[in-house]
């Protein structure tokens, strides 16, 4: 998520530019951070700890909370495992298969990424709510879609489907052939050459993209509270609760809540950093 | 957001047409990106098209488009200029706190849209830490438009700083230090050097935040305080839609954006390819 920070530390800096021209461009960029980001999230973890963590853990830990935040973790960890595994499969395909409409599939993969969440949840009333030929087929095999779990895990597989694929694409277009086609010399069978020679080598990449996926699922609220009907205790994600809580004016409620799930995908997003930055000086001691 | 170079480059395949694993992947992408596409269209003008037009061309609609254009717009230009400075400073300046600094400016990214409308709320609302500023201004910021614009602001923070800043650091200073020694000021050595320089990556990014910006829904939501004509956005509008059971117009609506969010896509595409000439 973030760029290589690593390899910019490296470059000789030059600061051309009178002193006062360069304090005014650096204050402007400080204020800019401290005042959109910085303050905002101290605003809502002091909103949330201020009345002690008692309260904090009271608030957390109340069943509709407690249950919204197991369903929000549940719901994230399938759709991290399924999007994990469909989406290296789709890298895959896209490096080492040629097809017609290798082109388009690629420019697909995008779309989540620029289509609103919200009408990402629109379009999966759509095709699977109670009135659709679909939602109706399903209905009669007794499958739930809409208004149910399995339309919150659907919401976040199309949410989050690019992360993987273009966390793994890269790193399997700079694999060499060499190793896949030794091993198939070798005698090795092609499941064979995938475990033990593709998959050490795509790993990492691979659980950068899951982690990123779990980040954004844990965050993903427009898709979901027009797909999962917000029952509480059944359907009520964690940012959806958050919104609930908002709106009853529940402020320490909704900003504990919020400090919890921040403090999930901070971690995870600190620790995608973390490993881009080892992975970067590794690269650049070879 | 750009986590990888998407270039597909110069493939070496192992395998040619319809083999199962592409079968599997053309499966899933379909069932999963192309068919709630299909989908939408067909419920947008599953009653006709002249329907669907006077559904989007309705004031309310209408009024909710322009203030979407107006927010993105908006949004847009306020992140491309501080986020032109601040990939200036992140990457040409040295100074304690940098860091801290360059890792404050991804986490919007991390950051749940309606926990982003919450802070704003607890920052400029009646108790919070910036009242003052409201008041002192003579204006109403959460649950009006400057609230609305600043949650807009905030998702979309990201994108520039992280386009322009490897485009920068890419460019070096050897030619803004040739022009700064042949008397150039260093305003003109930014907009006869640098810039040409970056435009194409500054540009990607702003339509990156434009992207972003037009299609904000949960921030938006907490702080606009939903009043229909006046604070509604063409996500709100599609929200407030389907409460009301509109159906049409919630689908026409949704149909639109989905339109425009697909054309700025293919803007997006072609710039990528500008940028990845000029890298």
């Amino acid at each position: 998520m973030s760029s290589s920070v690593a390899r910019l530390e490296n470059r000789v800096s030059c600061e051309v530019g009178r002193p006062w021209g360069r304090w005014g461009l650096r204050g402007t960029a400080m204020a800019y951070l401290v005042i959109m980001i910085a303050l905002p999230v101290a605003a809502v973890v002091h909103a949330g700890l201020e009345e002690g963590l008692l309260r904090f853990w009271g608030a957390v830990t109340e069943p509709v909370a407690l249950a919204a935040l197991r369903l929000t973790l549940v719901t994230a960890a399938v759709t991290t495992l399924i999007n994990s595994v469909m989406g290296t499969l789709a890298a895959y395909v896209l490096v080492r298969y040629d097809f017609p409409g290798r082109q388009i599939l690629n420019a697909l993969i995008d779309l989540p990424f620029a289509i609103p969440t919200l009408v990402t949840g629109v379009m999966l009333v759509v095709l699977y709510g109670p009135q659709s030929m679909a939602g109706s087929w399903f209905a009669a095999q007794g499958v739930e879609i809409v208004f149910a779990k399995p339309g919150i895990v659907l919401a976040l597989l199309m949410v989050t489907y690019p992360f993987v694929v273009r966390s793994v694409q890269p790193v399997l277009l700079a694999l060499e052939l060499d190793q896949e086609e030794a091993a198939y010399t070798l005698g090795a069978s092609s499941w064979t050459t995938f475990w033990k020679v593709l998959f050490p080598a795509i790993f990492p990449a691979i659980v950068t993209g899951a982690l990123l996926t779990f980040a954004r699922a844990i965050g993903e609220f427009g898709s979901i509270v027009v797909v999962s009907g917000n029952i509480p205790g059944r359907t009520l994600t964690g940012p959806v609760h958050v919104f609930g809580l908002i709106e009853s004016h529940n402020t320490m409620a909704a900003s504990a809540m919020s400090v919890l799930l921040l403090s999930i995908s901070f971690l995870l997003v600190l620790v995608v950093d973390w490993r881009q930055r080892r992975k970067e000086s590794r690269d650049a001691n070879r | 957001m750009r986590i990888a170079d998407r270039e597909l480059g110069r493939p070496h395949f192992s395998g040619r047409g319809f083999k199962l694993p592409v079968v599997i992947v053309l499966t899933y992408t379909a069932l999963l990106v192309v068919a709630p596409l299909l989908a939408i269209s067909w419920g947008a003008f599953s009653s006709g098209v002249s329907a669907t037009l006077r559904e989007i061309t309705s004031p309310d609609a209408l009024h909710a488009l322009k203030l979407t254009l107006l927010l993105a717009i908006s949004a847009s230009g306020l992140n491309a200029v501080l986020g032109l400075v601040t990939a200036w400073v992140l990457v040409r300046h040295r100074f304690r706190g940098r860091a801290l600094l360059n890792a404050l400016v991804d986490l919007p990214f991390a950051i749940s849209p309606v926990i982003a409308g919450l802070m704003l709320i607890l920052l400029f609302g009646r108790e919070g830490w910036l009242r003052f500023l409201p008041d002192a201004l003579g204006i109403q910021i959460v649950f009006a438009l400057p609230g609305m614009l600043l949650a807009t602001v905030f998702v979309s923070l990201p994108f520039v700083v992280r386009e322009v800043m490897p485009v920068l650091s890419h460019l070096g200073t050897e030619q803004e230090e040739a022009a700064h020694t042949l008397g150039a000021t260093g305003w003109q050595t930014f907009r006869k050097v640098t810039l040409p320089a970056i435009r194409w990556g500054l540009l990607y990014g702003i339509s990156l935040t434009f992207a972003r910006a037009l299609g904000e829904f949960g921030a938006v939501l907490v702080v606009s305080g939903g009043v229909s004509g006046m604070t509604e956005t063409a996500t709100l509008f599609i929200f407030r839609s389907m409460d009301d059971r509109n159906y049409a117009a919630a689908y026409s609506m949704a149909l639109v954006l989905a339109v425009v969010s697909f054309g700025t896509l293919i803007l997006i595409e072609l710039l990528k390819k500008r940028t990845g000439q000029r890298r």
